[in-house]
């Protein structure tokens, strides 16, 4: 495919060879502009006023559900708006862990996770006293079903895992996993938020049991992300907060909550960021996701291929699945290495990436990571090594 | 990148190459203080012995950017023999140098000037001071 540049604003503005789209991707106008649209033309609350902005609001927001749950294959009362995916994540362990989890149950969850798919299990753990399992992952950094068969005992209760990992890029097997995890009536939390922007993704078939994904990783907006759960499963949870619009009849001393998803729902919606990620997943879809897959890992492999040709150069996931590739130039501070991109305009991410488990399990204080995304060709990429030569050489001849 | 080689001035990288003064002691009359930053993995701690109101001796060690290690030595270098009080001026100094682009320089910071380049690139802002606000906090605690 051709990449996408001149629909978005930020790249027809400047000169920026963006590759940090595992932190947050761009915007796309057509986002933008729907968005927009609902501050310009119908700014009213949902669900409350009787009046025609009001309903048209209600009405756009509405169909935002329905393409999210339609873009999943859920239906659409197992579609939960959240904050993003790490409140969506937050919303199963405090809800679902908490009700269910009783001290010797275990949890199982891995180093590839994001500090938003194992603090909530650590702090559920130490409340109901049961216990965090980690699969083991293989030489490569990957989990495998067969890692996996090895912990999965009658005591695990819950499976935490991610999708794709956001350092790694590597594809996490759930299909077998989750087939496995049932086989033992464990339920299965995944974190979608790297697999949701690129890849098919369908919460029927994978059968996950909630599922969590943010809007601004997909050229959606900030401040919106969904949780998807099985209608049985969300039916029997209390919700998390509770005001606003959650409520069903409200007593001096009780009060009775909506269905799902309303009752995990509470206060003013991010009505325009639901509308916007719905724009952009029609945008996505109008696309491909394979097409947006494979665009990906062509732009991953050339990336690689080239960083393998620039000596002293670590690659830590020669094998990714998708387009994020994790690196380091021998004997230079990824902080110091990512001030020499910057002023090459080329933007990118230096630290631990919200993993400091896989940090560690690598045993390096800090990495690089490029991610590639729709406005990637192959330009950026051969920028972008054409940098990292030129940032080695930099580095060498001050003496790193 | 002239910007950059001038981040990188001799100062920052000889301190960074070979640190005076690391390796905390196991001294009960220092007093220890450590700033982390998480969303970069740096990681200081800095001891400081003070004696009558006199900074007698700086230590530190830790793990981060050549910015952020190096920043610790020459504060390490600069501030022994300063009385407490001249001290947290120097880091409300350096500070300031930092971060405001408006302020007035003090050309006392001798070695610790290298720093300046730290304005043009925002982003390190963080590297280039925790060191130093770990040093005011052992200073504040003592």
């Amino acid at each position: 495919m051709k990449a996408r540049k001149d629909e978005f604003p930020i790249l027809t503005r400047q000169r920026l060879v963006y590759l940090d789209t595992a932190a947050s991707s761009l915007t796309p106008k057509r986002v933008i502009d729907k968005m927009n649209e609902y501050y310009g033309e119908y700014p009213v609350n949902v669900h409350r006023g009787v009046y025609a902005l009001s309903h048209r609001a209600t009405e756009q927001y509405t169909n935002a559900r329905e393409t999210i749950a339609e873009f999943i294959g859920a239906d659409f009362n197992e579609v939960v708006f959240t904050r993003g995916a790490s409140s969506a994540l937050n919303l199963v362990a405090l809800t679902y862990g908490a009700q269910h989890l009783k001290p010797g149950d275990e949890v199982i969850v891995s180093e590839l996770e994001h500090h938003s798919h194992v603090l909530p299990w650590q702090q559920i753990a130490k409340k109901t006293g049961a216990k965090l399992i980690y699969v083991p992952l293989s030489k490569e950094g990957r989990i495998t079903t067969e890692a996996f068969k090895t912990v999965l005992t009658d005591k695990t209760k819950i499976v935490a895992l991610t999708h794709v990992s956001n350092v790694m890029g590597y594809v996490t097997p759930l299909e077998e996993i989750i087939l496995l995890a049932h086989e033992k009536g464990a339920i299965v939390s995944v974190d979608a938020a790297q697999s949701a922007p690129h890849m098919p993704l369908d919460v029927k078939t994978l059968d996950a049991d909630f599922l969590a994904f943010s809007g601004h990783k997909m050229c959606g907006p900030t401040g919106i992300g969904v949780l998807y759960g099985k209608r049985e499963l969300l039916d029997q949870l209390e919700p998390l907060e509770y005001g606003g619009d959650m409520n069903d009849n409200v007593e001096k001393d009780t009060g009775t909550w909506k269905d799902t998803p309303y009752k995990f729902e509470t206060g003013t919606p991010p009505i325009a960021e639901a509308i916007g990620l719905a724009e952009a997943i029609h945008y996505l879809t109008s696309i491909g996701f394979d097409t947006v897959r494979n665009h990906e890992h062509t732009l991953f492999k050339r990336a690689l291929e080239g960083l393998k040709k620039i000596p002293g150069i670590t690659v830590y996931n020669e094998s990714a699945d998708t387009g994020i590739v994790n690196f380091n130039i021998e004997g230079v501070h990824p902080h110091d290495a990512v001030s020499f991109f910057d002023g090459e305009h080329v933007a990118l991410r230096a630290g631990h990436h919200c993993a400091q488990l896989l940090i560690k399990w690598l045993d390096v204080p800090a990495t690089l990571r490029a991610s590639f995304y729709i406005y990637n060709d192959e330009a950026d990429v051969d920028a972008f090594l054409d940098v990292v030569k030129r940032a080695r050489d930099f580095f060498t001849s001050i003496g790193f | 990148m002239h910007q950059l080689e001038n981040l990188y001035r001799q100062i920052i990288m000889d301190h960074y190459k070979n640190p005076r003064n690391k390796g905390l002691k196991e001294d009960e009359s220092y007093v220890t203080a450590r700033i982390k930053n998480p969303s970069c993995g740096d990681d200081v701690t800095i001891q400081t012995k003070a004696e009558d109101g006199v900074v007698k001796d700086v230590r530190h060690e830790g793990s981060g950017c050549s910015i952020c290690c190096s920043s610790a030595s020459v504060l390490s270098v600069r501030m022994k023999n300063q009385t407490v009080e001249d001290a947290l001026g120097l880091v409300d100094d350096y500070l300031k140098m930092i971060i405001d682009k408006n302020t007035a320089i003090n050309e006392q910071l001798d070695d610790a000037l290298a720093y300046q380049g730290v304005r043009d690139f925002p982003a390190r802002v963080k590297c280039a001071t925790i060191a130093w606000k770990a040093f005011a906090e052992t200073l504040k605690k003592g």
